[in-house]
């Protein structure tokens, strides 16, 4: 027996969790649901939610270097618990895990931390605004303002955002169905972040300037037990609007989507499930596995019909839980660039 | 029908209980030593492989508290937060429990690492007062905590997580951090972040690993003789059986009973009785690992200073494989015989004259088999590569040697019967030779269990010289004192340089040379290195030549992989290529190394200082202790290699042990096996012997010569067996052990050792012939007669 | 007819090629018939022997056991026929060392699965062997252990008895009890009898006579 399978003894409601995202948390006994309605109290609520089963501090960002090449950039903190609520010390039921990547058009680097909660190694506080997970932070005097670092062991970045908007509800004014039985979560984003900062590569620091979408979501049951895996695309246009779209495909073949139209001042419209619609065009091979690279687009109501192109096809996050992640750009009715997230292929 | 027939079958055990017997112990012992072996070397692994992975954390750098042996919990989360990645170990005593505390989610591996394992019990950190244990350790935690039990857990420790620990051993903080490979870029300094704390670096420890698996193929190839020795004798059992029962097969086929039908029922009949056999030998096995074990755990004590299991845990591993051998061996020994069984003329009388006669051709047959795997074994030994070809070469020469023998005793004694020149010596020869068919199973077996003790004494004995040299070479620094900075060196040096003339600095860097990952040292050439260093080939006056910066040493593992020698160049950096003045044996190191001189090394790294200082000293404690005091360098960072020569070397005897008693096993059963073909052959014997007796021979003096006659034969066994026994040796040293660590052992001879084996040997064949010589000497003449009687 | 060979044919390969040992035998035996089977060493009596109870596969022609071709059946089908039609005594008595005398008398009639008590108590009152039967085999003279193959052989009521050089073993007088018992035994059982046999005088007792000359009837 080695370390490893030592670790697996002591760790196995992680690696149960840790199946795909489509496995967390079917069961929500003792974790609060979240309920329709909701009302945000802000900063409180840009901190963490123990008493829910899993949430995320998610961002993207589209860059591009002074001669013009494109690259995509990816930061994540997740909680997960074990048990609603927090303790201190090592008792702590919080797990906290974060994702971290860079997207070249010809090579995907990424990486993840693992931290127990309760000994200050990892945590999220609300004012001043400050997420972190070793030396990984996402911090500033308010969300509307941060700084963004993290490394690897071959490459890293050290960013500054600027939010240049509002905060956006998702679904029904932050209330996002997942299902037709009625799993949801609450979700807002902050679509609006001018970013810009450098890169370390293998290759050498680059500098760049972009644009950055924040997602804040919680639940404690995000997805039903028929669900195999989302398909997620945030899309940023030329004009200035913007729109949020994903697709659950569940076990039996069919679909439940989602979306909310973004206009340029941040006015949201949101859509309910059958007026997104995301169709595959094309797979690559990636990571021995087939994976939607390119995809058909619409939102009708808005006359949105694009085709969807990953910059780079094999942007394969080989983590512990393995997913596809990277940036896109759009054609067709509206031109753009924006982040796919592809879970359950596997 | 079926009734009847194996009722006839069987009742020939009924009537010959001694021959069922034997054969049945024949069987047993057979799978006893095989699983015997496999049953230590099994617990062996599983020791080595809990200690490394409960208590080593041996490959990777350590952070150690500078003073006392706790580190506090913000320190840990400092060094996170600042982005070293550790992982915290806490680790501590409770009662006679060694309990040791990780963070899993952290911890080498980690959750990545983890995910394709699944089905063992779950020990949920943060909530459960869980720990894991083996059984007994889990016995003497009692009711502290709730105890999953895993025998894979060294014994006497218990692991859990690590807030689980802190609880229970009341205390908040940590013992040590292990430093996780792929560190991001960029973090600062250790000395930044946490001064109190110092790196240990993991290379110091790597040798262990090095040398016990070495142990284990020691181990595993005894494991392997065992196995053909066990082989030889399921074999010769079964055919004995056969033998005794020809004639009953015939009568059987001649009253109607059909070909194919004894055919399935002798089969049934011999794997059930295999089974039972093996059965018995996996107990005995059992209880020979578990006689044995005490000095294997000892010996894994002393090597891992970890604690080991005394007891056993019946694993799959081991009893599996006994019983496969069983049963593959009384397969092999069932095809062959119902093959002569369905080829037998049927009326043809069973004359033992006639059977050497059928025979003989088939010992030519052998012969021919038997030269063809030797001339395997040599283009194996010539051109063949990798650990796979030199165990097949293992095997090709042993049984291709085993083949050999009755071809070879047939010769001999032909010679002998030629040359004799009274009938009663004309008659013995040649009624030798008439026994040899019936014995040459029992030879063989004897021949093989002799070999392979001589091969595994030779090559235990090798190591351990080769190793007590070794060990003099380069742990002969009485103390090794790792620094953490540049001025610490500096100061230590300058310190040193007052109190002693022979001062040995260690720079060293990780770099590639010859596209291998390898180790660059810088030394300081002085009487230390010329007086113990023990090259296995350089050039005159080698220290010399590398003191001026005209020449390298580099180790064995580089020497080999790279397929250079002494003369050839070698290429340190773009622009520094030397030759090769001295290729040096390195026995506890995966890695290549590569010595320069000191000055050559400083004008290559002008950066790098001491990391490390050997010292001689006369009075090691006295020396650390003043030290310590004057220049603030913790004791912890000091060892003292005295202390670990001792214990290496106490490892060796140890080792030593454990083969010696299993060489007197191995001898035993073939033995026994010996005694078994004797005592089978007995009743043939009767007729053969009845017209000598009348001619006046008495009883006692057959006796006697039946006697002489397994004494002169498991000497000519033995003089076989020396020469195959090196051989075996030679392909385990030269071939095997390079193919597997990359390093030669040179071989030394031990011609005490050699006749010792050979007198037990005869010892062996005298004592296994004398139950059978007694018989005879007792054998009522009416009996004898009764041959002339009835002719049978 | 008991036992028809026709135009039987057998060779034997040894190192200088192909040895004819049969070269085209042709006889019957009727039910009840004894007949004597003579000739020299090495003119082919034991192959005819060995054939006849199926122990052996004729080269070419045809062998009829009750009617039963023999050369149509593989070696569980002669094995059968042999087990409940033949019975076989030899010259070395092959009585299972290990089995009791009883056990022994009444093997091959259990192997045809028809073990006839009665009739085995008196083939064994007749045989002289009442008082052996708890005894091995090997604590028998050699007249005795012969007579108990006789009477292994007849226990199963075969219909025809193959029996080489029976007496060959046996001392003069011992030989010619043996042989008596035999005969009479055979004549009430109603078996055909092929016997082979040095000896004219025995030969003399038979029915008939057969002689062999270099695998030919002389």
């Amino acid at each position: 027996m080695n370390a490893k399978v030592l670790a697996v003894l002591l760790l196995l409601p992680v690696a149960a969790v840790a199946q795909g995202f489509s496995g967390l948390g079917s069961d929500a006994e003792g974790f609060a649901t979240p309920q329709p309605d909701p009302i945000f109290t802000f900063p409180t609520d840009h901190g963490a939610h123990p008493d829910y089963r899993i949430e995320w501090w998610y961002l993207t960002a589209n860059l591009e270097a002074a001669d013009g090449t494109p690259y995509g950039l990816q930061w994540t903190l997740f909680r997960s618990a074990l048990a609603p609520g927090e303790k201190t010390g090592w008792q702590s039921p919080q797990i906290w895990f974060a994702h971290a990547a860079i997207t070249t058009p010809d090579r995907h680097f990424a990486t993840e931390r693992f931290a127990r909660g309760g000994i200050g190694q990892a945590g999220v506080v609300a004012d001043p605004f400050r997420a972190w997970i070793d030396e990984w932070v996402l911090q500033g005097p308010d969300f509307d303002t941060l700084r963004l670092a993290a490394n690897g062991p071959d490459f890293g970045y050290d960013m500054a955002l600027d939010a240049q908007g509002p905060l956006i509800f998702q679904g029904e004014n932050g209330f996002s169905l997942k299902s037709a039985e009625g799993q949801a979560s609450y979700y807002y984003s902050q679509p609006f972040f001018q970013i810009e900062g450098t890169l370390r590569l293998p290759t050498g620091d680059v500098a760049v300037t972009g644009e950055a979408w924040l997602d804040r979501e919680w639940s404690s049951q995000p997805l039903s037990e028929t669900q195999s895996g989302w398909d997620w695309f945030s899309l940023s246009f030329d004009d200035g609007t913007k729109m949020m779209g994903f697709q659950l495909r569940q076990s039996d073949g069919s679909l439940y989507t989602s979306s909310t139209w973004i206009a340029a001042d941040g006015t949201t419209t949101p859509y309910p499930d059958g007026a997104f619609a995301a169709a595959p065009l094309a797979v690559s091979d990636v990571a021995g596995r087939e994976v939607p690279t390119e995809w058909r687009v619409r939102l009708p109501d808005r006359g949105v019909d694009v085709t969807v192109k990953a910059l780079n096809s094999q942007a394969w996050m080989g983590l512990t839980i393995p997913y596809w992640e990277g940036p896109i750009a759009t054609s067709g009715s509206h031109t753009g660039r924006g982040y796919l997230e592809m879970t359950g292929y596997e | 029908m079926t009734l009847t027939c194996l009722r006839a079958l069987l009742s020939h055990w009924r009537r010959n209980p001694v021959q069922l017997f034997a054969f049945l112990a024949g069987l047993a012992l057979a799978t006893a030593l095989w699983s015997g072996v496999q049953a230590i070397n099994a617990e062996a692994r599983a020791s080595y492989d809990a200690a490394a992975s409960t208590l080593g954390e041996g490959q990777y750098d350590l952070l150690l508290p500078r003073q006392g042996d706790r580190i506090a919990q913000e320190v840990y989360v400092a060094l996170r937060r600042s982005g070293w990645l550790v992982s915290p170990v806490i680790d501590g005593r409770l009662g006679d429990v060694r309990l040791v505390g990780i963070d899993p989610v952290t911890s080498p591996g980690g959750i990545a690492g983890s995910m394709s394992n699944e089905g063992q019990p779950a020990l949920v950190f943060g909530q459960a007062n869980r720990l894991i244990a083996n059984a007994q350790t889990a016995g003497r935690l009692g009711d502290l905590a709730e105890v999953t039990i895993n025998a894979d857990i060294a014994p006497g420790v218990a692991i859990g997580d690590i807030g689980v620990v802190q609880n229970l051993l009341g205390r908040d903080d940590l013992t040590r951090l292990m430093v996780l490979p792929d560190q991001p870029g960029l973090q600062p300094d250790l000395g930044e972040v946490a001064p109190q704390l110092r790196l240990q670096l993991s290379d110091q420890m790597a040798d262990v690993a090095q040398l016990t698996d070495s142990f284990h193929l020691n181990l595993t190839a005894f494991g392997l003789l065992s196995f053909a020795v066990g082989l030889f004798i399921v074999h010769s059992t079964i055919g004995l059986a056969f033998e005794q029962r020809r004639g009953m097969i015939r009568t059987l086929r001649s009253l109607g009973v059909p070909l194919r039908r004894i055919v399935v029922l002798i089969t049934i009949e011999m794997l059930t009785l295999a089974l039972i056999g093996a059965g018995l030998g996996i107990v005995l096995g059992y209880l020979i690992a578990a006689l044995l074990l005490p000095d294997v755990a000892a010996t894994l004590r002393g090597l891992y200073g970890a604690q080991i299991s005394g007891t056993l845990e019946l694993r799959p591993v081991w009893w599996a494989s006994g019983l496969a051998l069983a049963l593959l061996g009384t397969a092999a020994a069932l095809s062959s015989r119902i093959w002569q069984i369905a080829r037998m003329p049927l009326l043809a009388s069973v004359r033992p004259r006639a059977w050497v006669m059928a025979t003989s051709s088939r010992f030519r047959l052998q012969t021919i088999a038997a030269l063809a795997l030797l001339g395997m074994a040599g283009v194996l030994a010539l051109v063949g590569e990798g650990l796979v070809v030199g165990f097949a070469l293992l095997g090709c020469l042993l049984i291709g040697a085993a083949l050999t023998l009755p071809a070879v005793a047939e010769r001999v004694l032909t010679f002998f019967q030629d040359r004799s020149t009274t009938p009663r010596w004309s008659w013995f020869w040649a009624d030798t030779r008439q026994q040899l068919p019936g014995l040459s199973l029992a030879m063989m077996a004897l021949l093989l269990a002799v070999s392979a003790n001589i091969g595994v004494s030779t090559m235990v004995s090798s190591f351990r010289l080769t190793f007590v040299g070794f060990l003099d070479q380069r742990l002969a620094p009485e103390l090794f004192i790792q620094v953490e900075n540049a001025e610490e060196s500096a100061r230590l040096e300058a310190y040193l340089l007052q109190s002693t003339t022979d001062l040995l600095p260690l720079l060293s860097t990780q770099t590639e040379i010859a596209g291998q990952p390898a180790r660059l040292f810088g030394a300081r050439v002085g009487p230390t290195y010329r007086e113990n260093w023990v090259f296995l080939d350089a050039v005159p006056k080698a220290w010399d030549v590398v003191e001026g910066g005209r020449g390298a040493v580099v180790n064995e593992q580089l020497a080999r992989r790279a397929d250079l020698w002494i003369g050839d160049n070698i290429q340190i950096t773009s622009d520094l290529t030397l030759p090769i003045a001295a290729v040096v044996g390195d026995y506890g190191n995966p890695q290549g190394q590569v010595i320069l001189s000191e000055a050559l090394f400083g004008n290559l790294h002008p950066d790098l200082y001491p990391t490390r200082f050997g010292v001689r000293t006369e009075d090691p404690a006295q020396l650390r202790q003043d030290i310590v005091a004057a220049l603030d360098i913790p004791d912890s960072a000091i060892t003292n290699q005295a202390a670990i020569k001792a214990l290496s070397l106490e490892i060796f005897e140890r080792t030593f042990t454990v083969t010696s008693a299993l060489n007197v096993l191995t001898l035993g059963v073939a033995g026994f096996a010996i005694l078994m073909s004797l005592l089978t052959l007995a009743d043939l014997r009767l007729p053969q012997l009845a017209p000598v007796w009348a001619l006046g021979l008495t009883r006692r003096s057959l006796g006697q010569l039946e006697l002489l006659r397994a004494v002169i034969l498991a000497a000519l066994v033995f003089v076989c067996a020396i020469p195959l026994g090196l051989a075996l040796a030679w392909v385990l040293l030269t071939i095997v052990n390079v193919e597997a660590f990359g390093w030669q052992l040179p071989m030394f001879l031990f011609p005490a050792e050699y006749i010792q084996l050979g007198l037990y040997a005869l010892l062996a064949a005298f004592l296994a012939a004398s139950w059978p010589a007694l018989r005879l000497m007792r054998t009522p003449p009416s009996a004898l007669l009764k041959v002339f009687a009835n002719e049978r | 007819m008991v036992l028809e060979f026709e135009s039987v044919q057998k060779s034997f390969r040894d190192s200088e090629g192909d040895v004819p040992v049969l070269r085209g035998i042709s006889f019957e035996l009727a039910e009840g018939e004894t007949l004597a089977l003579t000739g020299e060493s090495g003119s082919g009596k034991s192959t005819i022997l060995h054939i006849a109870s199926g122990l052996e596969a004729p080269g070419s022609g045809a062998v009829r056991v009750s009617g039963i071709d023999m050369t149509d059946l593989d070696d569980s089908g002669r094995a059968a026929l042999r087990r409940s039609e033949i019975a076989l005594v030899f010259q070395q008595f092959n009585l299972i060392p290990s089995l009791t005398v009883a056990a022994n008398i009444s093997f091959q009639a259990a192997l045809a699965g028809r073990v006839d008590e009665a009739h085995i108590q008196q083939l064994v009152g007749a045989l002289g062997l009442a008082d052996q039967m708890k005894k091995y085999p090997e604590a028998l003279s050699g007249g005795q252990q012969q007579r108990v193959a006789i009477a292994r052989a007849l226990a199963a009521r075969p219909k025809l008895l193959l029996a080489d050089e029976p007496t060959g073993n046996l001392d003069e007088g011992t030989a010619e009890d043996v042989l008596d018992e035999m005969l009479k035994l055979v004549a009430q059982t109603g078996a055909a009898l092929m016997m082979v046999t040095h000896s004219p005088k025995i030969a003399a007792r038979m029915d008939r006579q057969l002689t062999l000359k270099n695998g030919l009837v002389a």
